[in-house]
């Protein structure tokens, strides 16, 4: 089975063709340049060198979220597009499980986690295990100060931190949470679409596969609009100041 | 019947999805209004990240509702248009991303295309046999421009607004009035059954043989005016104040169209944009250019709204140029006119 994936969640946009045991092209671009402009163009030579059409493809597989609304939706429309025409399955895939996988022999807590506006993370927790990868939190938006000082009382033995929001980490962050805490390298460290195909693959393996009308980007946070008509509405349970 | 040409085109500037299929740039064989508008009217205006989130659900279900109600094959569709700016740029990028994958997978052509030259070839829809040099005055809530169309694909704008757009101006007014969200229809209604002569609000004439726009003053005036009334506890009419608000508008937009048709020596003019559905204004202008010999060519009301179909009609004439767009091609949220120029 042949898995075209894409993640363009991040400012990273990337594009593969996978099947079961192997990645056949995978082009990955991380120089913030506009999505919309590149998303196309990066599938398209992708396909042309792994020599393969459209036609050949089996299913398709989108990075859902939580990561930029904008991203998200580029490349949400334009796998919507891809599978409508080829009428082929697609399935969205979180991005953060996405990011995780990228580190599947790791021990100890895996972490990934993402820039969200208004200093705040995307984030949640996952352990690898003889059966394969398993999420073990909730998807939460939280600040930086936030996580830290959870883990800080947590003080986990192992743990590895990863995806673009480590730039928003503490630069002593071992000396806050102990040496068993550690970030990905360079190599694992950021969003990539192949991550994004073998998961989907999975699923399109089990005869599963989401609702072309109606799959949306996981954003996580309402639009900043509703908020306020919320608040307008609704008396707020104020949020203790930490 | 057996069509030349199929055309495939998406439009989601605003807050309208729509899909439309065009044969042979005048035939619509379907044309898919999903409008947001009960979304946005508790917010009183389009929020721009929902208009995004709306579109991106939308998108499928129109574009699938397109085909079928064509009876059309995807097989049959010769290019993909879609527009690429001006509007929201949120909202553009849904289309634009679907618009740009989709004419990849079906392996044909694809045609950006401009949500202004779009509206202007609404009128080239129902009539594709209008005679050039022609004068277009595109109304809508965001724009106000006199343009001068010498042939197809040439676009020169003669004047535009300086500030508010008049769609806005309506806008604007009637939500401080107290009428619903868009403002237009709702003034409209109220203006048909009001006095027109009952007050006088000022006209921007600006310098003399401008074609420019101002309706700031305007708004200021009446917004002052309102004020003022309720600062005097005086009870206004809402129908009158609406109806001499609205003359207002009319007076001006009809006046400038008539000069730039003089100026120009142009026999046709064509009224498009959102604002162009205002029956007052149809038959203001009809009457008007009537006087100085030139015809009016205004598309039915539904046309006039944001649709697909306006963009795959412009779409046609640019795909028999050989005009097309890349994959690189990318949303131009203050895209001009100018840009539209393919000849």
């Amino acid at each position: 089975m042949l898995v075209l994936a894409l993640d363009s969640a991040t400012n990273v946009a990337s594009c593969a063709v996978v099947k079961e045991d192997n990645i056949l092209v995978e082009f990955t671009l991380n120089t913030s340049k506009t999505h919309s402009e590149r998303l196309m163009p990066l599938l398209s030579q992708a396909l042309d060198y792994a020599d393969l059409t459209l036609e050949e493809i089996d299913g398709f597989s989108v990075s859902i979220g939580p990561g930029s609304f904008t991203g998200l939706r580029i490349g949400l429309a334009t796998i919507k597009a891809l599978a409508f025409f080829t009428q082929k399955p697609l399935v969205g895939i979180s991005t953060l499980d996405g990011l995780a996988a990228n580190l599947s022999h790791t021990s100890g807590l895996i972490c990934p986690i993402l820039k969200a506006r208004r200093n705040e993370l995307y984030s949640a927790l996952y352990l690898n295990s003889p059966g394969g990868q398993e999420r073990i939190s909730e998807y939460m938006v939280i600040s930086p100060e936030k996580l830290v000082a959870f883990f800080a009382e947590l003080r986990p033995e192992e743990i590895t931190f990863l995806g673009d929001g480590t730039s928003m980490l503490p630069n002593n962050l071992q000396d806050v949470l102990g040496p068993g805490c550690v970030t990905a390298s360079e190599l694992d460290r950021l969003a990539r679409a192949a991550s994004i195909g073998f998961l989907g693959l999975k699923r399109l393996k089990k005869g599963e596969h989401d609702d072309i009308n109606s799959l949306s980007p996981f954003y996580i946070k309402a639009s900043a609009a509703e908020d306020r008509l919320r608040q307008k509405t609704v008396t707020c349970e104020g949020e203790g100041n930490g | 019947m057996m069509y030349r040409n199929k055309i495939l085109a998406i439009e989601t500037s605003c807050d309208e999805t729509s899909a439309a299929i065009v044969a042979d740039g005048r035939y619509v064989l379907s044309n898919i209004i999903s409008s947001q508008i009960n979304v946005h009217q508790k917010f009183g205006g389009v929020v721009p990240e929902i208009a995004s989130r709306k579109h991106v659900e939308a998108i499928v279900p129109v574009v699938h509702q397109a085909f079928s109600e064509a009876s059309c094959g995807y097989n049959e569709i010769d290019g993909v248009a879609v527009t690429y700016g001006p509007g929201l740029v949120g909202a553009l990028l849904v289309g634009l991303s679907f618009g740009k994958a989709a004419a990849y997978a079906l392996g044909v052509p694809l045609i950006g295309i401009n949500h202004l030259v779009g509206h202007l070839y609404a009128g080239f829809l129902e009539d594709p046999d209008v005679e050039f040099p022609l004068i277009a005055l595109v109304v809508s809530g965001g724009h106000t421009s006199i343009i001068y169309v010498p042939q197809h694909g040439c676009f020169t704008v003669l004047g535009e607004t300086r500030d508010d757009a008049a769609g806005e101006v309506l806008d604007k007014v009637a939500r401080a009035m107290g009428l619903g969200y868009p403002g237009g229809p709702e003034i409209e209604k109220k203006a048909a059954l009001g006095n027109p002569k009952k007050y006088e609000f000022p006209r921007a004439w600006l310098e003399k043989n401008s074609l420019d726009f101002s309706f700031s003053g305007l708004k200021s005036a009446l917004l002052n005016f309102l004020h003022n009334a309720e600062q005097r506890n005086e009870k206004l009419s809402v129908n009158d104040v609406a109806a001499c608000f609205q003359e207002a508008v009319i007076d001006v937009l009809v006046e400038k169209t008539v000069l730039g048709a003089v100026q120009n020596n142009v026999k046709t003019v064509m009224m498009v944009g959102g604002v162009a559905s205002n029956k007052r204004l149809r038959l203001r202008m009809r009457e008007r250019l009537g006087e100085e010999g030139v015809r009016l060519v205004v598309p039915s009301p539904e046309l006039c709204t944001d649709n697909a179909a306006m963009i795959g009609c412009a779409a046609y004439y640019k795909m028999r140029c050989e005009k097309f767009s890349d994959l690189f091609l990318n949303a131009v949220p203050n895209l001009g006119l100018d840009v539209g120029n393919y000849q």
